[in-house]
């Protein structure tokens, strides 16, 4: 093990993983977004809506995410539209995360039995206060477990992006494995810096998870 | 009461609630209620029973509008309940009702089930719901509960507690939807003098069960329905003594046993 490597290159992880960090965070929230948009298209059977987010889930399942980044990167220049690196992975991501978080969602709302709605229909309630304190507060919780799965897996879906060029921590640990051949140091320090950012978020989800558990009762 | 009253309350026939007139209610080419003529007065306690799939449940759910119905016409003191109609909301306020299954709010206590809907729907106090709250609470003994969730209640606590929360809604009539057909017998019994506590002091229902010890001490009035039609009623002691009929003679005989 080359301590002086290590030492040495550190500093270029720390770089890449910032913005590992800032478009993975960015991808994600607006994956969230797209889910959630789909997911009520869905539930209150929006036409055309609904259709459209039927579609575009199943193609974003169904297609790995260095394809879709491949597409947004190679392909769209071919229709005359140029991303930057950084573009194709937030949107990328948020492509990809969009169809999951929708189902992650949908099957929260879905999760509110026929009972339950016509409990606070009979009591007088609006369709928005149904929803806002009846379905909402029991979706989230059902909701919460797979959209923290959803995070974690979108997370780690950010080590493609170099493919398109972008300097994440796989791209870093790439271009050094190809100039030094210190194989064993680069990879060492890309599991650690990976963990670094994961780990922490996994067990702040799994306290969040434990705390919303009454509410699924 | 002055004398002035009296005359008053002997003029005028009892004051109706809830009026139905034609009901027709079918699922595709299943009728199942088949014009119901009836209507419930004020303070009256009206027992459905009948064999399943009578329609009982389903005209319950129709007078709360839960239900779009093919044909006649139900009114609430006179305004008409409509299915999908904008105002459905507000005759629902008047409208309580419990249902089979415990339907209570699993992410709310106790307490906040039945303070919700007076708060945001009908925008009441905090104050003066979280006591009218307790009050229904000691009422049905389970002011201890107050600040537990329903999963760690029992099926006759938690019927218990959808009848407060219904309550507190002030409702001109309860609708009470087979509340303890769910229930382990000896829960039966505490939820159902809850029901007895509410028609001693006036509360207008209308009861779907199949409890016949019951019905016929808190009942009014018996209407018994069958193949979506009523086929007789009348106050229960006559009714369970001497049916009118075959059909409900022939159903009250499925309750006792003999070897």
């Amino acid at each position: 093990m080359n301590i002086d490597f290590i030492q040495k290159y550190a500093p270029l992880y720390v770089q890449a993983a910032k913005l590992t960090v800032v478009i993975g965070v960015i991808g994600t929230v607006l994956a969230a977004a797209v889910g959630l948009l789909c997911a009520l298209a869905k539930y209150f059977k929006i036409p055309v809506a609904r259709q459209i987010a039927s579609v575009y889930i199943e193609l974003s399942r169904n297609t790995p995410l260095i394809v879709q980044l491949f597409f947004l990167y190679f392909g769209l220049p071919k229709a005359g539209i140029r991303l930057s690196s950084e573009a194709c992975g937030v949107i990328g991501l948020a492509f990809l995360g969009g169809s999951y978080m929708a189902e992650s969602f949908l099957s929260g709302l879905k999760s509110v039995g026929k009972i339950q709605l016509e409990s606070a229909e009979s009591l007088g309630m609006k369709r928005g206060q149904l929803m806002r304190y009846i379905v909402v507060p029991q979706a989230a919780a059902v909701s919460v477990p797979s959209v923290c799965a959803n995070v974690i897996f979108l997370l780690k879906e950010t080590s493609v992006f170099s493919a398109v060029s972008l300097a994440d921590l796989m791209y870093v640990a790439k271009d050094l494995i190809g100039m030094y051949y210190n194989t064993g140091e680069a990879l060492l320090m890309l599991v650690a810096a990976y963990l670094i950012i994961i780990l922490p978020i996994s067990v702040l989800f799994s306290v969040l998870e434990r705390r919303l558990k009454r509410a699924r009762n | 009461m002055t004398e002035q009253e009296q005359n008053a309350s002997a003029a005028n026939p009892p004051e109706h609630i809830i009026d139905i007139s034609g009901l027709v209610k079918s699922f595709g080419d299943n009728v199942v209620l088949d014009g119901i003529d009836m209507s419930v007065s004020r303070g009256e306690v009206v027992v459905l029973i009948g064999p399943s799939g009578c329609g009982k449940s389903t005209l319950l759910r129709c007078l709360n509008g839960l239900e779009p119905i093919q044909g006649g016409s139900i009114s609430l003191h006179g305004e008409p309940v409509v299915y999908g109609s904008k105002s459905l909301y507000k005759i629902r306020q008047k409208i309580g009702m419990v249902f089979q299954s415990y339907d209570l709010f699993p992410h709310l206590t106790v307490l906040k089930n039945i303070m919700l809907s007076p708060i945001k729907v009908q925008k009441r106090s905090k104050e003066d719901t979280e006591k009218e709250a307790m009050e229904l609470l000691e009422r049905v003994g389970l002011a201890d509960k107050a600040k537990s969730y329903p999963s760690e209640l029992s099926g006759g606590q938690k019927q218990r507690v959808a009848i407060c929360r219904s309550l507190i809604m002030n409702p001109e009539i309860m609708l009470l939807d087979e509340i303890t057909a769910a229930l382990d017998p000896e829960m039966v019994h505490e939820v159902l003098n809850v029901v007895l506590d509410l028609a001693k002091n006036g509360t207008t229902m209308m009861i779907v069960t199949h409890e016949m010890a019951f019905a016929e001490a808190v009942a009014d009035r018996i209407i018994f329905l069958d193949g979506g039609s009523i086929i007789e009623q009348g106050v229960p002691s006559e009714f369970f003594k001497r049916p009118q009929t075959e059909r409900a003679e022939r159903f009250l005989k499925t309750f006792t046993y003999s070897k």
